[in-house]
């Protein structure tokens, strides 16, 4: 074991900003072009030479990990490398300097990328229609909601439930929900949807079913297509949550296997970086009988031209302000064009490639609930674990320190003490095999050794539950019960 | 695929002949063959062909823009772009493991911690998507708190931003209701706002400046006639360097973009929404939290906190849906606020005021123009009538080469013949000249 992460002391940037600034520069009226009455009289922010923001921000940036660092099996988050020259274009000033507003005359480069990476996500995902505008995967959830809602209210239909598996993703329900649909959670049979529930489920109040598959076990639902039938049937649409879409590439699509409306994570399946959190996106594709209800506006072309249209009178509206996250587009499209047809196809053979590899490589070690072929990612169980004392959380921490990101773990909520793994295609035989060495190496160790993992880390397990206590959430908040509440120095 | 050495080893080891039996268990019914899309390119290539592609856009560097309307051109210094391209920022994901994550959790409660001095309120969230985003999740907070069924907006909000709202809405069943704007000053009718304070209203969104530019000065009064309701401002963050905090005046909750601080345009996005609330209300708010804690050494830490509140965790329950959120610009917002610093911040926004008054005057006393349009204050933007069409002088200025601002005859039909401009500290007097000659062409 040789990973240590850096330990800097870095104090908050707002840290000695206490003592008094120099004075005003100028009238904080500005000699009248503001009234008294509306000028603020503090600003505590800090003054710092260039020289020490830098420092401050390498340093932090040191006690953080990426997938730069190393190998992160973050399941259903898809955490590949991210190729540089995708970070590259969105640099160039033909990118990022151009204003949404601007005459479409002024950004017909950028309108031509919008309308091929559309088209290009309509062959991907089996599709008729796109709009690039949601910000994110779950943006695109909510977007496919309402999509569901106009529709079912253009036919003059109320439909008040949605239903989801119980291994769905939390933004499913949660997106379900804020469209105002009740949410029905049906219970998985052997890790996958259990048809005859969903047959005696699904009503004339059904508004929608939302699927991913493979689903969040990594299996692939084979009664996909008995269950859209049953959906259909009942006047209900399939909704496909594309965050497994790194599976199947080429080999089957959401629109194939009958899904009416499907989101895709640019930042997961094309390699847009994270960003720590975002940004993401999360464009939505749609079988033409759900064309008109997409976001205004779409872009259309005719000839060489690209043009904005915003006359669709059926069009459930806006869900963001503008196009949607644009240099997050740019860098999927660049992706998409450095691939391939064939590379895609490719990056999702590699990527199952390497999860069933890990997983007949690492299941001896746990135990493996629904022991069939996986997709992207797998679920272990940790139960193992127990016997010697320890949960899953120990042994995610332990591989903190071996220089690994951990798994998601405890989730999904069927499998227990549940370790998810998604290696990705970006990561070598070689670096798997170092993985199971460390997991090995790792399950022979001293049990308080992982209790009281991680080591090797910027900090050590944190008081979690203090901080949910003393919501110290700004520097001001500090100030005021940082010492009261016991609340320790920066320092290592 | 090509088989490397080391595929062969993994399908021998998985005891599988080939790399379509990975896939052998998707029904043959729902398979394709492959994807119809053009063969990969190597990077040079690519390069080529996006700059090219890319080439016909005018950024705002090429010719003098005078858009706003909730993305603004302003100077980003070079190290923002060095520290937020670091790569073990851009490549990590949501701090789920707190202890190797610190940095970028501490870079998110420094951003909380300048949006938090800025507004004047208690908590500001990790970000939401945008200010569209921030707004709708803010009526349905508000409805959550207040728990009417009805969402007062003021007209002088964009609409684009007006859209959003009412897509949020909508799930909840609120209905979203206007209230108007002074024809003289462009700010709140008080007496409109006073006659649909009904029982049913959750609360009541505006904006300072306003989307026609005027600085709101009735924020006191308008605290006093919502009594218990919410009151959800809207700001631009940089105009907050020089302007009174929402926190100040009683705002329940506050949102904005800080896409003014240290992100580029990008055609209008990723930005980053800014959301903040009371620490009363803050188990209703949308978002991640981060929050400072100790680690088991008695180190000052931080980690994501109140999760319970979160999709994640509560499932159809959650205050909201929002996952990934814009982390990353959270990162430049604190590097872009800690390198201008106070005094520079406070430079950059009264540059952005006198260019503002500078610009308007000049185009005021040209003939056929007026500047600006209403009796206020503003900040950085403001409306100019004209006597001739706007559409006409926007695609005569175009021709001389200047982007002139948007124009809003179709957006807000009372106004007459109006154009939205907005100008920045990156307009040097020779872009305003440039665009004064031109407007005094085209009379």
């Amino acid at each position: 074991m040789t990973y240590h992460q850096a330990v800097h002391d870095v104090p908050s940037l707002f840290e000695g900003c206490e003592t008094p600034l120099p004075g005003e520069r100028f009238d904080p009226t500005l000699g009248g072009m503001l009234p008294a009455s509306l000028v603020r009289s503090e600003l505590d922010i800090p003054d710092l030479p260039e020289r020490d923001v830098v420092q401050h921000f390498v340093n932090l940036s040191q006690m953080n990990f990426g997938v730069d660092n190393g190998l992160y099996p973050l399941g259903s988050c898809t955490m590949k490398y991210n190729p540089k020259v995708c970070d590259e274009v969105v640099g160039m000033r033909t990118v990022a300097d151009i204003h949404p507003l601007q005459d479409p005359s002024t950004i017909q480069g950028a309108l031509r990328l919008m309308y091929e990476l559309e088209k290009m996500l309509c062959e991907i995902g089996g599709v008729d229609a796109v709009t690039l505008q949601p910000a994110a995967g779950a943006h695109g959830e909510f977007t496919g909601m309402h999509l569901v809602r106009a529709f079912h209210e253009a036919n003059g239909e109320k439909r008040k439930e949605v239903i989801v598996p119980d291994t769905a993703h939390g933004t499913n329900p949660a997106s379900a929900a804020m469209v105002g649909y009740d949410v029905l959670e049906l219970p998985s049979k052997d890790g996958c949807v259990d048809v005859e529930a969903v047959k005696s489920s699904v009503s004339k109040d059904t508004a929608a079913f939302m699927l991913t598959n493979p689903n969040t076990l990594g299996l692939f639902e084979k009664d996909v297509c008995e269950i859209a039938g049953t959906l259909h049937d009942a006047g209900a649409l399939l909704y496909y949550d594309g965050a497994n879409l790194n599976a199947i590439m080429g080999k089957t699509s959401p629109g194939k296997m009958d899904f009416d409306i499907v989101h895709f994570n640019l930042h997961k399946t094309f390699a847009t970086p994270h960003g720590g959190g975002g940004p993401g996106a999360g464009p939505v594709g749609v079988k033409k009988r759900l064309e008109e209800f997409l976001p205004v506006p779409r872009i259309t072309n005719q000839g060489e031209e690209y043009l904005l249209d915003y006359d669709r009178p059926k069009s459930i509206g806006k869900v963001r302000a503008f196009f949607g996250n644009f240099a997050v587009l740019v860098r999927a499209y660049t992706y998409i064009r450095m691939q391939g047809g064939k590379g895609l196809v490719s990056v999702s053979e590699n990527a199952v490639l390497n999860s069933n590899y890990l997983m007949e490589r690492l299941k001896g070690n746990f135990e493996l609930p629904y022991g069939q072929l996986r997709k992207h990612e797998f679920v272990l169980s940790g139960r193992p674990l127990k016997a010697k004392g320890l949960r899953t959380l120990d042994f995610a921490k332990r591989l903190l320190d071996y220089g690994y990101h951990a798994p998601t773990i405890y989730f999904p909520l069927i499998v227990e003490e549940a370790l998810m793994i998604e290696p990705t295609e970006t990561e070598s035989k070689e670096a798997l095999d170092k993985f199971v060495d460390a997991c090995e190496q790792i399950l022979k160790e001293d049990p308080e050794l992982l209790k009281s993992a991680p080591r090797n880390t910027a900090r050590r397990r944190l008081d979690e539950a203090k901080a949910a206590r003393d919501m110290i959430f700004s520097w001001k908040a500090y100030q005021k019960k940082g010492q009261s509440a016991g609340q320790g120095p920066p320092s290592a | 695929m090509a088989l490397s050495e080391c595929s062969l080893e993994m399908l021998q080891y998985l005891k599988l002949k080939s790399v379509n039996d990975l896939f052998s268990d998707i029904p043959k019914d729902v398979r394709i063959n492959g994807l119809q899309l053009p063969d990969g390119l190597p990077e040079i290539e690519l390069r080529r062909e996006l700059e090219a592609m890319m080439s016909v856009n005018k950024p705002a560097s090429s010719q003098p823009t005078f858009l706003g309307a909730g993305i603004y051109n302003h100077f980003i210094p070079a190290a923002v772009k060095t520290i937020m391209m670091r790569g073990e920022f851009i490549t990590s994901y949501t701090p789920y493991q707190p202890e190797i994550s610190q940095g970028m959790l501490q870079s998110c409660f420094e951003y909380q911690s300048f949006m938090a001095e800025l507004t004047g309120m208690d908590v500001v969230n990790a970000s939401m998507y945008d200010a569209s985003t921030g707004l709708g999740e803010a009526v349905l907070m508000a409805h959550r708190i207040s728990g009417g069924d009805k969402f007062l907006i003021s007209r002088a909000v964009s609409p684009e931003k007006k859209l959003v709202a009412k897509i949020y809405a909508k799930g909840a069943d609120i209905e979203l209701i206007e209230v108007g704007y002074d024809k003289g000053t462009g700010l709140v009718d008080l007496q409109d706002l006073k006659s649909k304070l009904t029982d049913e209203v959750a609360g009541f969104y505006f904006e300072t400046p306003n989307f026609f530019g005027p600085i709101e000065t009735q924020s006191q009064e308008i605290r006093q006639m919502l009594v218990n309701r919410m009151m959800v401002v809207g700001v631009n963050p940089m105009a907050l360097a020089l302007l009174r905090p929402p926190g100040d005046y009683g705002a329940d909750i506050v949102v904005g973009d800080a896409q003014v601080f240290g992100s580029p345009m990008n055609l209008g996005g990723p930005t980053i929404g800014v959301f903040g609330c009371r620490s009363e209300h803050v188990r209703k708010m949308p978002g991640r939290i981060i929050g400072m804690t100790n680690d088991i050494e008695g180190r000052r830490s931080y980690c994501m906190t109140l999760q319970t509140r979160e999709q994640h965790i509560r499932r159809s329950k959650a205050t909201s849906n929002i996952c990934t959120n814009e982390a990353l610009l959270a990162v430049a917002t604190a590097a872009y606020l800690a390198l201008v610093g106070r005094n520079g911040l406070r430079e950059i926004a009264r540059k952005n005021i006198e260019n503002m008054r500078s610009l308007s005057s000049r185009i005021n006393s040209v003939k056929g123009f007026k500047a600006p349009r209403f009796d206020a204050y503003h900040f950085n933007e403001f409306i100019i009538t004209s006597e001739s069409d706007p559409v006409k002088i926007h695609k005569a200025l175009l021709s001389r080469g200047v982007h002139g601002g948007l124009v809003l005859d179709q957006r807000f039909p009372e106004l007459g013949h109006s154009s939205l401009y907005a100008t920045t500290e990156m307009h040097t007097k020779q872009d305003h000249d440039k665009l004064i000659s031109a407007l005094e062409g085209i009379r």
